[in-house]
């Protein structure tokens, strides 16, 4: 098989004040795929995220992102590679308009002029949010700032995109819309949800993970249907949603 | 969710004076205020022409008279104080109806207003057709220290999330029965002050950490570095320049 985009090979990770994230945790992603990490509240899904592009450094362990460890001196082109759209966008998009924002990420790599600028329209146009180009973030709408938050990552050209909560505070329209966005991009998708029907319509691969440790990896629906798994790591699926009747996306 | 529109100043508008580079109308206003300044205070005529060229200035601005009058408001503190001036000051006093001024005093206070109201006006030309994002780029290519930029830029982009968490905060407080009547109120004010700051602290971090996740390493790259043209700061020179001559005038004369 080819090299994984993103391979974790026994990450452990215990913060500064003693609190252990994370006990070994093995993932490993391959170009194309659409992942959604599953867990309960305080299972290190936000540390293990962390670690993928270099902004906490592995206790023990190590994550490689196509064949580069991740490693001081590669943290550069590390941050290119992995690009991480964080849960609230109004911590992600600080600059003080959206044209300046998507240019952020690039024009750190250095690019400048009119390559920069092909890239703030080419990634603001897959998210369909162009024509809000010199708009100031704060006057967007909170799916409108979620969308441009996933454009300032697209920008970097990123080979896998690792989203943090990306249906949380979106009404169910916003949430469709980001939904074919994500499936009209042609990138690996890393989604870390609490939204199961999410993950379940966008995402074939899940991977649990739970006190620190993957639990469970394998196909979506094999996950939601094994109401064991389920209930041991405090997973519940919203009522009347059922994927049993529901047929593979 | 913090959409609301923070536009307190700024009045949207396609005037040259709204076309003019940042950069250029903050240096304008800068050199007129210092002129202002320097005026000796017996000059009263020089300080009729500084104001006849702010005014046309604002009409050039095409900023309607009572946006910018009502905006000038924040005067008025500096306006009481001037008014205690001739009261308080000491030295040679005159005789106005029942009143007995002092000389000085009263020379201060006309210095103080004029001087203020002239500032302000002109500040109010820059901030009317300036928006505030702008005026922060304008300081960054005039070379002010980045530090010193990023946390202004930083203020202009977080200002209305930090005021929208705040109005949430008393919306919630008020749900709950609470009223601020009396001092008694205080020490809850005080500590939603100190939750306000707690959370600013840390939406501070995670947006250090979004900048490091997108590659920042200590400097906001400059993508549209502003430029201007000869024409442009002709346009500019013609308030701080103008009145530069008036005050050459008035010391000569």
């Amino acid at each position: 098989m080819s090299t994984p985009v993103l391979d974790v090979r026994g990450l452990a990770y215990a913060y500064p004040d003693g609190h252990q994230a994370l006990f070994g945790v093995n993932l490993h992603v391959h170009q194309g795929e659409r992942v959604a990490l599953l867990g309960p509240n305080g299972a290190g899904k936000t540390t293990l995220v962390l670690h993928l592009n270099g902004i906490l450094t592995a206790g023990a362990g190590s994550v490689t992102v196509s064949g580069l460890p991740v490693s001081r001196e590669n943290l550069m082109e590390i941050r290119r590679r992995v690009g991480v759209v964080f849960q609230d966008p109004d911590d992600q998009l600080f600059m003080p308009s959206v044209r300046e924002d998507v240019a952020f990420g690039p024009a750190n790599l250095g690019i400048r002029g009119q390559a920069l600028e092909a890239r703030v329209v080419d990634a603001l146009d897959r998210v369909g949010m162009v024509d809000f180009i010199d708009r100031p973030p704060h006057h967007l709408s909170f799916g409108q700032r979620r969308r441009v938050a996933v454009a300032t990552v697209l920008a970097m050209e990123p080979e896998v995109l690792v989203l943090d909560e990306p249906s949380s505070n979106l009404d169910p329209a916003s949430r469709r819309e980001l939904a074919d966005i994500l499936r009209s991009l042609d990138v690996t998708v890393l989604m870390v949800t609490h939204d199961l029907p999410y993950a379940y319509e966008l995402c074939p691969r899940s991977v649990v993970l739970s006190d620190g440790a993957v639990v469970a990896d394998g196909s979506t629906r094999d996950l939601l249907t094994d109401d064991g798994l389920m209930s041991a790591h405090r997973l519940e699926l919203p009522f009347g949603f059922d994927p049993r009747s529901i047929p593979a996306p | 969710m913090g959409a609301g529109h923070g536009h307190h100043l700024h009045y949207h508008g396609h005037s040259a004076v709204h076309r003019l580079p940042a950069h250029l109308k903050i240096l304008a206003v800068l050199a007129f205020v210092l002129v202002v300044v320097l005026t000796p205070r017996e000059s009263l005529w020089a300080f009729g022409v500084y104001f006849l060229l702010v005014v046309v200035a604002v009409a050039a601005s095409r900023v309607p008279v009572r946006y910018v009058a009502t905006r000038m408001l924040v005067e008025v503190p500096v306006l009481g104080f001037a008014l205690l001036m001739p009261f308080i000051a000491t030295g040679p006093r005159v005789d106005i109806g029942p009143l007995s001024l002092s000389e000085a005093g009263l020379l201060g206070a006309w210095a103080l207003v004029t001087k203020a109201t002239l500032g302000l006006m002109a500040s109010l030309v820059l901030a009317t057709t300036t928006e505030p994002r702008d005026v922060v780029a304008g300081l960054e290519r005039l070379r002010l220290p980045h530090q010193l930029v990023q946390i202004m830029g930083f203020m202009v982009r977080y200002l209305e999330v930090v005021t929208g968490e705040l109005r949430r905060m008393r919306i919630a407080r008020e749900s709950r029965g609470f009223s601020a009547r009396s001092l008694g109120a205080w020490p809850v004010l005080a500590s939603t002050a100190g939750a306000l700051f707690i959370r600013s602290y840390e939406r501070g971090e995670r947006i250090h950490l979004a900048m490091l996740a997108r590659g920042y390493s200590g400097r906001v790259p400059a993508t549209h570095p502003l430029t201007a043209t000869a024409a442009q700061w002709r346009q500019a020179g013609i308030l701080p320049l103008a009145a530069l001559a008036t005050l050459l005038t008035a010391v000569t004369v």
